[in-house]
């Protein structure tokens, strides 16, 4: 036998470079069409334009419809490229994590790479056994018990049933379930299923594994088991393209990435490369000015039109040295009168950690009500952070939590060297997050 | 195993893909059953009662109020059912296929697989049901004494038809449905109606003679008088210009279900 493989090595190696790639992406763009209410600058509307603009677009659903085109809602119909001529190539082997901020295109890419959705333009070869794992319990149905749901998940991630009885008491150890196997998921704490979905995904057995964010549930000790589960499964030799915010587990697992901005590859190399240009182009990206095209969520009353970042002299800023005070100016525009609105605020990492999270109306600010234009000052004082970049949330609400606006991971400012403090307490991001004022006292030695 | 992604790129294995993934059929089918067994109590009773009841009132109305006949000598009650049980099943079986890709929404969003699988796989709660209404037609015959000849081994070949008949505008509803949600209220409205149009509650021997052939476009007519003939035996004859244009009409509809189906089928994740 192996006279025969030494004998023949031109083939082997051919047949090996031609396996050699596992994924290979060209020129990839997917175009989405979005519909939107046009809103006039002032906030009023005539009769006669609603009357108009409902005309209007009752006929071109019409004209849709007749024609078998998607029904798109709003008045105005914008063309909207998820992703723009997009190309890499994965080798076998390769754990490739990807990167890029929300709205950069990642999930649409991951879509189209599990054949869940279809490319616009270009083309992608995939050799090789693909499973994807976009959601933890895809599937999962709550009535039926965790056994069933087992069965249930196992099939629809595509492994065969033999498979799943071989594999099933190895699912059911790793998920710590056993006592809870005959009763039905609904009854299972928000623990235990994310366990048992996480669980039956990472006993699948592919050849190139595709995972989307699924390590942001779950408790801490459960994430160290997925990740260490993840590191098994990449050292094993597969391919692995795995996304995430959490740029920590992503400098752990993969050996390149892939960063992605606006539906196009910025950077394509070594992983941490990857992380830092990520970290920079954050702060490069100036958040003002591209606020109007920043992702939102909420249904418009109110809208977050400008903020700005003050030092305590009241000079905006977008670097501020470690333990100064830090004044956000938010500038509103309300098209309609708004009654006891709040206004909220998150501080983040750029790993996507929750700082600190504050409400208005919970400082003990009630606003009455506003309209039109406006700005809040928010004041934040005594917290010392460490070196590096800060994202925000900024939402306005209504005293029921409805949002009128949400922004999420909106790059804020950059905490820089202070020289009023000293050396040890200005740390950069690994070392920790926020600093206090420690004091240690040998009590006996 | 190589797989290429383009735009409009025709699956060339698209049905030996299909074959590939009958587990996930089983394993779908059986969690329809299952969930619509397991909480309802009433699950396995409301299978009963529905035709049951249905029968009742028919043959109250049809036979006793309208002195509508029977076929042959059969009792109206056992005819009524006999078009009761292919009828239970075709709507169930359409209106659960109609609704079953916004009712899975969540897999189509995050998992590939063929997605003719998932409406495919909903009928077969409605063969259960049907199966358990077989029960009631064994209870019915016994009670009146009907003994049925051998034909009745030829019933599952009508079950087949139904099955057709309904999965055929089930796949083109249910991507439509997921384009125009108000699709969803049609439906109800299209099988109220049609359980009148349908021979359900009277022999299809009472159309006129000239209108026969016309009322054959519809397909349960065929499927109605196939079961009639399987269960009630030499009582009834098979029509058969009407069959043949039942079955033309079935397999119009299932060509069309089937094409709409795929034509949509990769924009689904995109629309859902």
């Amino acid at each position: 036998m192996s006279l025969l493989i030494q004998a023949d090595p031109l083939s082997r190696m051919l047949q090996d470079s031609q396996n050699e790639v596992a994924i290979s992406v060209a020129n990839l763009s997917k175009r989405y069409f979005v519909g939107h209410e046009s809103v006039r600058r002032d906030g009023h509307n005539t009769l006669r334009d609603t009357i108009v603009r409902h005309a209007k677009n009752f006929g071109r659903k019409a004209s849709d419809m007749v024609r078998g085109r998607q029904i798109i809602q709003g008045d105005e119909v914008e063309e909207f490229w998820a992703l723009k001529d997009v190309s890499f190539e994965v080798k076998r082997g390769d754990v490739v994590g990807i990167i890029g901020r929300n709205g950069a295109g990642k999930s649409t890419l991951l879509k189209i790479l599990s054949r869940i959705t279809e490319p616009t333009q270009g083309r992608i070869m995939i050799n090789g056994r693909v499973a994807s794992l976009l959601e933890v319990g895809t599937g999962f149905h709550p009535e039926l018990t965790g056994r069933e749901n087992i069965f249930l998940n196992g099939a629809i991630l595509g492994m065969t049933k033999t498979e799943i009885r071989k594999k099933f008491s190895s699912i059911v150890e790793f998920a710590e379930i056993d006592k809870f196997l005959d009763t039905p998921v609904k009854r299972y704490s928000s623990g235990m299923y994310v366990r048992l979905a996480f669980a039956v995904a990472a006993h699948l057995d592919p050849e190139i594994l595709i995972v989307d964010e699924v390590l942001a549930v779950g408790d801490t000790e459960f994430q160290r088991k997925c990740l260490g589960k993840m590191r098994t499964v990449a050292s094993e030799g597969r391919t692995v393209l795995f996304v995430s915010h959490n740029l920590q587990a992503i400098e752990r697992l993969c050996t390149r990435g892939i960063l992605m901005q606006g539906g196009a590859l910025l950077y394509d190399g070594p992983v941490s490369q990857a992380c830092q240009h990520y970290m920079s182009s954050m702060t490069t990206w100036n958040s003002n000015s591209r606020l109007e095209l920043h992702p939102r969520q909420g249904d418009a009353h109110a809208r977050i039109t400008k903020f700005e970042v003050l030092n305590v002299e009241g000079r905006p800023l977008s670097r501020i040295a470690a333990g100064e005070d830090i004044l956000i100016r938010i500038h509103y525009f309300a098209q309609k009168t708004i009654r006891t609105p709040w206004f909220g605020f998150a501080l983040i990492t750029t790993a996507g950690v929750r700082i600190l999270n504050t409400v208005s109306n919970d400082a003990g600010t009630e606003i009455e009500s506003i309209e039109g234009q406006g700005i809040i000052d928010l004041h934040i004082r005594g917290l010392t952070l460490a070196i590096g970049h800060y994202l925000c949330n900024l939402a306005i609400s209504n005293s029921r939590g409805t949002y009128h606006d949400y922004l999420t991971e909106v790059p804020l400012l950059d905490i820089i060297e202070s020289s009023n403090l000293p050396r040890s307490r200005t740390y950069d991001q690994s070392s920790g997050i926020v600093f206090a004022d420690c004091q240690w006292n040998v009590i006996r030695h | 195993m190589q797989i290429i992604l383009e735009s409009g790129r025709t699956e060339k294995n698209y049905w030996r893909d299909l074959w590939r993934y009958r587990e996930l059929f089983q394993v779908l089918a059986w969690r329809d059953v299952s969930v619509r067994y397991k909480q309802t109590v009433i699950g396995a009773v409301w299978a009963i009662l529905r035709p049951f009841l249905t029968m009742v009132i028919f043959t109250f109305i049809f036979a006793r109020l309208a002195k509508l006949p029977s076929e042959g000598s059969a009792p109206y009650a056992l005819m009524v059912l006999a078009g009761m049980l292919p009828w239970t099943f075709f709507s169930s079986a359409f209106s659960d296929a109609s609704n079953s890709l916004v009712g899975n929404a969540s897999l189509i969003d995050k998992v590939y697989f063929p997605r003719l699988i998932i409406p495919t796989a909903n009928v077969v709660v409605a063969l259960v049901d049907l199966l358990i209404g077989f029960g009631i037609l064994v209870a019915i015959m016994i009670w009146y004494r009907f003994s049925p000849s051998l034909q009745i081994l030829l019933l599952p070949i009508f079950v087949l038809l139904a099955f057709l008949a309904s999965l055929g505008p089930g796949l083109w509803v249910t991507v439509l449905n997921v384009k125009y949600r108000d699709f969803r209220y049609v439906i109800p409205f299209i099988l109220q109606l049609g359980i009148y149009v349908s021979p359900v509650g009277f022999s299809s021997r009472i159309v006129p003679e000239n209108w026969r052939l016309l009322y054959s476009l519809n397909p349960m007519v065929c499927i109605i008088d196939g079961f009639r003939w399987c269960i009630l035996g030499g009582q009834t004859q098979i029509y058969w210009p009407g069959l043949g244009l039942g079955l033309a009409v079935i397999a119009f509809f299932l060509w069309l279900g089937i094409r709409q189906f795929r034509k949509m089928e990769k924009t689904l994740a995109d629309l859902i």
